[in-house]
């Protein structure tokens, strides 16, 4: 039962993770029908970016919960706005483009943004300030930390605050009416580059978010991180119904809960395997993902 | 006073042109019919119009200001609605989300807002019934309705309407022309694009025949109403039995 309890914890763990970039993924196909490849690697660059921060000011001296606030929330504006430019100079151009030229320049954006990081960071690791360690508390025999505890929380408020602004304020209408009929949603007088711009916006500073909490959850974090955290974060999307927002939180807690128990009651060799098997197996009994009933739907 | 002037008006897609230089005006109280067989251009017109399809040359003004190279956006903020050809909602969100997004454009200003959206419901009781239902299960004629009302929220000066009574039964059609007919009575200006030329006709106060991009006749719809070429094309007159 205690091993039971620690496999569930760890796999909410990453499984938020996992929902907070798959969001990213399945908010910009829902509006823009692209698949961003690139997203892993904003999400790479949101940890760098609050890696920069949290050892900057960790020679400041600084009550270390204020550090991370400011490390997160500097880190989220920062990557965000990254995410607003790649779909300005990149994608922006090539809207009207054939689908493959898109897909080619997200795959360039994501080698760009790979070996600019490598560049600058170099290619070893580079180790998280360890704030509060692995304090933690024991429920029903497992050992529960502290940083598990508050990366759930964390996540489950920004994904509760995602979706009310997605259907009680008027840009999250419009994102979800853009989803549907882009024409029409101009003719509501809708600035449609804009509501892309902030839906991009979203979706790197959620994955920005994800970055900094793994780099404290695993203490490292390099340039590659992005690639096998991206590919997990989009066959949660996937699995959840490509375009659909609680289709992405879903799948995302399901993969990371999947992870947790084929590493813990089987090998943690076989985890992608399983994780693979599960996303064909879904998408070979039901193509358009568990939540995918709502086609119509696409947030 | 002419509130919208086409003059010259030409779009196209690719190589093909679609409009080879139409001219148009609407002026205030008056319903302006733009009729025309399928594929004529009606529908490119009014997406051109609105700033849907960019216009390749000549000139559209509303109340004296240049359209030319407006984005749609700013052109609704302009005062020009367009209710398009099979109406488009949002189908996924409720009825009252669709006519919360018609007004959009004064989100800032969420007690105006909440009274433009009451008095749609007062012009359309039947939406008030479904407000919380999704728009893609109402009816034809209520999605209609959601479509019309969507695009008055904003008051606009130029109401432009694409093809209003398609797949409504003929009931429900005369209600939408009866609506229409009000609005016009109120000064608004209604561009009113139909296949259905006799009962168009009937509430239109001028018309347009478009083909193949060009127009080709205009006048009184009373007088068009009369014209044999009209007729024999639109009215299923002797030559088109």
């Amino acid at each position: 039962m205690s091993e039971f309890i620690q496999l569930v914890i760890a796999g909410l763990t990453t499984g938020s993770f996992y929902a907070l970039v798959a969001l990213g993924y399945t908010m910009v196909y829902g509006i823009v029908r692209l698949i961003n490849f690139a997203h892993g690697d904003i999400f790479m660059v949101g940890a760098f970016l609050g890696w920069t921060v949290l050892t900057t000011l960790a020679a400041t001296h600084m009550p270390w919960g204020i550090g991370l606030l400011i490390a997160l929330i500097l880190s989220m504006i920062l990557t965000g706005g990254l995410g607003v430019a790649v779909e300005r100079f990149a994608y922006q151009p090539l809207l009207s483009a054939p689908p493959l030229s898109i897909l080619i320049t997200a795959l360039g954006v994501s080698l760009a943004l790979e070996n600019g990081v490598l560049l600058i960071f170099g290619p070893g690791f580079n180790t998280y300030p360890q704030l509060i360690g692995s304090a933690g508390f024991v429920l029903g025999g497992a050992h529960i930390t502290f940083i598990q505890v508050g990366i759930i929380i964390l996540s489950f408020l920004l994904m509760a605050g995602l979706y009310l602004f997605v259907h009680h304020t008027f840009i999250g209408t419009a994102m979800r009416a853009l989803a549907v009929d882009r024409d029409a949603a101009r003719l509501m007088g809708i600035n449609v580059e804009r509501v892309i711009q902030i839906t991009f916006f979203l979706g790197s500073s959620l994955a920005a978010v994800a970055g900094v909490m793994e780099g404290l959850y695993y203490t490292e974090i390099n340039f590659f991180m992005g690639f096998i955290v991206g590919l997990r974060a989009f066959t949660a999307a996937v699995l959840g119904g490509i375009g659909n927002i609680p289709g992405a939180m879903a799948g995302g807690l399901l993969i990371g809960l999947l992870e947790a128990f084929s590493a813990g009651y089987i090998s943690s060799r076989w985890t992608d395997v399983i994780v693979f098997l599960v996303l064909i197996g879904t998408l070979v009994v039901k193509p358009t993902g568990l939540f995918g009933e709502r086609v119509v739907e696409r947030m | 006073m002419t509130l919208l002037v086409v003059e010259g008006l030409r779009v196209g897609y690719g190589k093909v042109e679609v409009l080879h230089g139409i001219d148009i005006t609407v002026g205030p109280s008056e319903i302006v019919a733009l009729l025309g067989s399928n594929g004529a251009g009606k529908t490119t017109t009014l997406r051109a119009l609105s700033g849907l399809e960019p216009i390749r040359g000549g000139g559209v003004t509303l109340g004296g200001t240049s359209l030319v190279g407006v984005p749609a956006h700013r052109i609704a903020a302009m005062g020009l609605a367009h209710v398009p050809e099979r109406r488009r909602l949002f189908a996924p969100l409720s009825v009252e989300e669709n006519l919360k997004l018609g007004g959009y454009l004064m989100r800032d200003k969420p007690a105006e807002l909440k009274q433009r959206i009451e008095i749609m419901y007062g012009l359309f009781p039947r939406l008030a019934e479904r407000r919380l239902q999704l728009a893609g299960t109402l009816s034809g004629g209520e999605q209609q309705m959601v479509a019309i009302a969507r695009a008055l929220i904003l008051k606009p000066r130029l109401l432009v309407l694409d093809e209003p009574s398609m797949g409504l039964a003929p009931l429900i059609v005369r209600s939408i022309f009866g609506i229409v007919r009000r609005l016009r009575d109120e000064g608004m200006a209604i561009l009113l694009v139909e296949q259905n030329a006799r009962q168009t006709l009937r509430i239109a106060d001028r018309a347009y025949v478009l083909e193949n991009g060009d127009i080709l006749v205009q006048g009184a719809a009373s007088a068009l109403a009369q014209d044999p070429r009209v007729q024999a094309a639109y009215l299923g007159g002797v030559a088109a039995a």
